[in-house]
């Protein structure tokens, strides 16, 4: 029996497609900056009326005190460290203290200390009773003041990491609030009015103050 | 013969499915990418950071860059080079009104201003930078940071 001939392949020739594809493929390579819109956030204090810096009527133990000279050596609460990941056990131990929580409602929220303390779940409390509640240690989340002072000679680097192991401790502590991870906390997406609401949660009463001081000139 | 070799069978790799999977990658880079609009002239070493926050609107997002120059024409100081061109300090303030400027009205105050900075710029010009922002009411910052992978 005779077969036919004419059963050759019916597809159209793909061959080149592959060329042409690779094609845009190297130019998008090339031309691609994947989209990094990432980073460390902070806000800025409001504008200083006058170069008088404002006197800061805040009580020493709720300042929590990192100072950094030019040679990137950290003197953190009047003790050099070596270590920067200490800081997030540190700070994160400085804004639950809970030393002597207020009933004064404070910020947009309207949130006291004690209220803050109330919202908080049976594990923080049980660790802050435990280990926290120090009288020489802040007083409360509304009242505990992160304080960064970096000379002018040190450099950008330490800088964020130091900046990173802040927001690592805030992160921690939100999280915890919310039963979240950091990480998960840090993903909440606040366009979805879930995440939003847990957001919102996680974060009344308890104010992200991180102050980047005026550095000085002299030191190291 | 009575037996034909039936090993007689195409010896080639079947390329069929090979736009397909180029297509694929070309999408995913056509997706990804942004075309470079500005040419950055100085040095961009940045610092990895774990606790990073994506910012959402990539429209409210004005780029300072900061660090050594690429090109020794421009020495070798430090240099803030705000969006495509070099600026001094007094300059940020009128920098950051255009950048609000181009704007609508009702979002002028969720400017953010990222800063992408070299590792070994000095924190004086930071902190100088973050003054004359001060000044020109734009609170809102980002550190710009790419992220730390967990084993280092």
């Amino acid at each position: 029996m005779a077969r036919s001939k004419g059963r050759g392949s019916q597809e159209v020739n793909a061959g080149s497609m592959a060329d042409i594809a690779f094609l845009l493929l190297i130019f998008f390579l090339v031309t691609t900056q994947i989209a990094t819109n990432k980073g460390l956030t902070l806000l800025l204090p409001p504008k200083q009326e006058d170069d008088k810096p404002i006197e800061i009527k805040q009580q020493q133990r709720n300042i929590f005190k990192i100072q950094v000279n030019s040679a990137d050596r950290l003197l953190v609460e009047e003790e050099p460290m070596d270590d920067v990941s200490q800081i997030r056990g540190m700070v994160y131990d400085f804004v639950l203290n809970f030393g002597a929580p207020s009933d004064v409602k404070r910020g947009a929220a309207k949130v006291s200390d004690k209220e803050t303390y109330n919202s908080l779940p049976a594990s923080m409390k049980a660790y802050i009773n435990r280990n926290l509640g120090t009288k020489e240690s802040s007083d409360g989340p509304s009242e505990a003041i992160v304080s960064v002072k970096a000379d002018r000679g040190s450099s950008y680097e330490i800088f964020i990491q130091i900046l990173d192991e802040l927001n690592a401790a805030y992160n921690r502590i939100y999280g915890e609030r919310v039963g979240l991870t950091d990480e998960e906390y840090r993903k909440l997406n606040k366009n979805d009015p879930r995440d939003k609401a847990l957001y919102d949660k996680a974060r009344s009463g308890i104010p992200k103050a991180i102050s980047i001081a005026e550095p000085t000139k002299v030191g190291g | 013969m009575k037996f034909k070799k039936k090993t007689e069978s195409n010896q080639d790799i079947p390329t069929a499915a090979l736009p397909d999977i180029i297509f694929m990658l070309l999408f995913f880079f056509m997706v990804t990418t942004v075309l470079r609009e500005t040419e950055i002239k100085v040095e961009q070493r940045i610092p990895r950071a774990e606790q990073l926050i994506k910012l959402e609107r990539k429209d409210l997002v004005a780029h300072i860059y900061v660090g050594a120059p690429k090109s020794e024409i421009w020495g070798t100081e430090e240099l803030v080079q705000a969006t495509d061109a070099f600026v001094d300090l007094d300059q940020i303030a009128q920098w950051v009104n255009e950048e609000k400027y181009k704007l609508s009205e009702s979002e002028r105050d969720q400017l953010t201003v990222s800063m992408k900075v070299d590792k070994e710029t000095e924190m004086g010009i930071i902190v100088d930078i973050q003054t004359e922002l001060r000044k020109a009411n734009a609170r809102k910052i980002m550190y710009a940071a790419p992220t730390k992978s967990k084993d280092n």
